[in-house]
């Protein structure tokens, strides 16, 4: 490239630079006008709750829930601020206490040994991508970041797979959601100071499932008594609800 | 700022100051929203929606959306009852049915108030997502973006976790992050990636706290999460080494996320969507003590390079 191709170079670059600069302008406006909205119509509204919160937060609940732009449980559940510490992360995954440490479970040893939640919500979605890509992952080893984290749903998809043979790649999709959900909830007892918790009845645990396609919101609840009196290890659930 | 030069290429990065608002041009600007002299408190009003409809329901009390006010003073009232009962299984019954009952009003709510008002949006996003935004935000419960940025369903792929930290590229230690990130930049496409901290992280003053005389850990998951921060930590000791504790907890909130800005440059499909001027990088940070939020960008760029 020679002298000349270097600066009709350089201009283009410098046009671009100004494209972006616009680009990057608007979307300060957008995030500027998005927190004063949030400012006035909530903050400013509530201001000694607020000022209570910055003090200390008190949460009842811990929510695990998937990324999805869609299920934001603030909105579909209606969370304040001050009322459930998050983790969201891909197809809401809650590994179990011997695969070590993730951030799922930094925030879980958080929530529970610090904030003394008193209860553990894990919300499941139809349509998840990450349950997708479990569903259709070729092998165990991959060079894609995302099916080395869903592979630990694993065990769902096999027990999908037998479960739900005869149903069409979508429907087993559907099924590997709240199978999956199911595992997360029982490799949450792997952690001892839950198990502890849960034990004493100072802490419940929750399943919910959100089906934005005809707006419905499934919930129950891990019966541990009766898991204990029976000896299992599989999971058994109490207070089933749909809300429709 | 800081400018390293890696084989003919330059990467530059910047923290605004805190304390200007200016005009917006080619480098970050900084926005704060300062509190203003509060205005007299609003009357607070309940809506008690009706159930109709044609499907058999969960026979339950009609459900009230109380306001944070009210929603304040019910919780304490409840939180005396409950903590004098618990231990015995029917405390159990009566958390648990308050808990659900809580979120059950929450779900209703969102159905009748915005699922059911916004046939179009939500028919929409029953097919598919495409938002234009990924967001790193801290768990705590009081800086859920959907509230302090206002997000509607189906406008941000979001991620929260402990200190709201984004750990470098590694497949084996971090796939979640790692997972996630990929998911947002290549399959949604996302055309930014906002990280917010906020004021008084229980996560970074956990790092914070850390002692340096490298004793065994005193948790099982929280500091070996929080030590992704380390960098922060050394910065803001270096820096501000003789100021208070506190002072030195905020300063770190901010240098965390210019850390974690600093980390997503080393995944590949990062660097290429700010290369190609299809992504963009920033950072945030919420102040709920003072009311305000400020924003800040990250620059990168690889100039041409020309060979002898």
């Amino acid at each position: 490239m020679g002298p000349s191709g270097f600066t009709q170079q350089q201009e283009n670059n410098n046009q671009e630079t100004v494209t972006e600069a616009e680009k990057g302008h608007d979307l300060f406006n957008d995030l500027k006008s998005r927190f004063l909205s949030f400012k006035k119509n909530k903050y400013m509204g509530n201001l000694e709750h607020f000022q209570n919160l910055a003090q200390v937060q008190l949460p009842k609940f811990m929510v695990i829930a998937c990324g999805d732009s869609r299920v934001c449980p603030s909105n579909i559940l209606g969370f304040q601020p001050g009322e459930a510490f998050m983790i969201r992360n891909v197809a809401n995954l809650v590994t179990p206490f011997e695969n070590g440490p993730t951030e799922t479970n930094a925030a879980l040893e958080f929530a529970v040994t610090t904030l003394r939640v008193e209860n553990i919500l894990v919300i499941g979605h139809s349509c998840c991508g990450g349950i997708r890509a479990l569903m259709s992952m070729q092998d165990d080893a991959s060079g894609s970041l995302l099916e080395s984290w869903v592979v630990a749903g694993k065990n769902a998809r096999i027990k999908t797979e037998t479960a739900a043979s005869g149903l069409d790649f979508d429907q087993q999709c559907r099924h590997c959601e709240k199978e999956s959900l199911n595992h997360s909830l029982l490799n949450l007892l792997t952690y001892p100071w839950i198990e502890e918790r849960v034990s004493k009845g100072e802490l419940l645990i929750h399943g919910g499932y959100y089906d934005f396609i005809e707006c419905s919101f499934e919930k129950w609840t891990l019966d541990y008594l009766k898991m204990k009196t029976e000896g299992t290890d599989m999971l058994v659930v109490k207070d089933r609800m749909v809300w429709c | 700022m800081s400018t390293a030069s890696i084989n003919g290429c330059y990467l530059s990065s910047f923290s605004a100051s805190k304390t200007s608002l200016t005009t917006p041009t080619l480098r970050p600007t900084t926005i704060s929203a300062r509190l203003a002299t509060p205005p007299p408190p609003s009357s607070s009003s309940s809506s008690i929606p009706s159930l109709i409809q044609n499907r058999p329901v969960f026979a339950a009390p009609t459900p009230l959306v109380p306001t944070l006010g009210e929603l304040q003073t019910t919780a304490e009232a409840r939180a005396v009852q409950v903590k004098a009962q618990v231990g015995t299984p029917i405390s159990e019954g009566i958390a648990s049915s308050e808990a659900v009952e809580r979120i059950k009003a929450g779900f209703i709510y969102f159905k009748r108030e915005k699922y059911e008002k916004n046939p179009a949006l939500y028919g929409e996003l029953a097919k598919g997502q495409s938002p234009k935004f990924m967001v790193f935000a801290c768990s705590d419960s009081r800086v859920c973006p959907s509230h302090v940025l206002d997000f509607q369903p189906g406008e941000a792929f979001v991620v929260r976790n402990v200190a709201n930290l984004v750990p470098p590229y590694c497949q084996t230690r971090y796939s979640g992050v790692g997972a996630a990130i990929e998911y947002a930049v290549l399959h949604l496409k996302v055309s930014n990636i906002v990280v917010i901290g906020h004021s008084a992280c229980g996560g970074i003053k956990g790092l914070m706290s850390i002692p340096d005389n490298g004793a065994v850990p005193t948790t099982d998951f929280i500091e070996d999460w929080v030590k992704i921060g380390l960098p922060a930590k050394a910065r803001v000791k270096a820096v501000h080494g003789s100021a208070p504790f506190p002072e030195l907890c905020t300063h770190c909130e901010t240098e965390a996320v210019n850390v974690s800005l600093g980390n997503l440059l080393t995944y590949p499909f990062v660097r290429e969507g700010l290369v190609n001027q299809t992504l963009a990088l920033k950072g945030g940070y919420y102040d709920f003590v003072k009311g305000s939020f400020e924003l800040w960008g990250l620059q990168f760029g690889l100039s041409s390079a020309f060979s002898v």
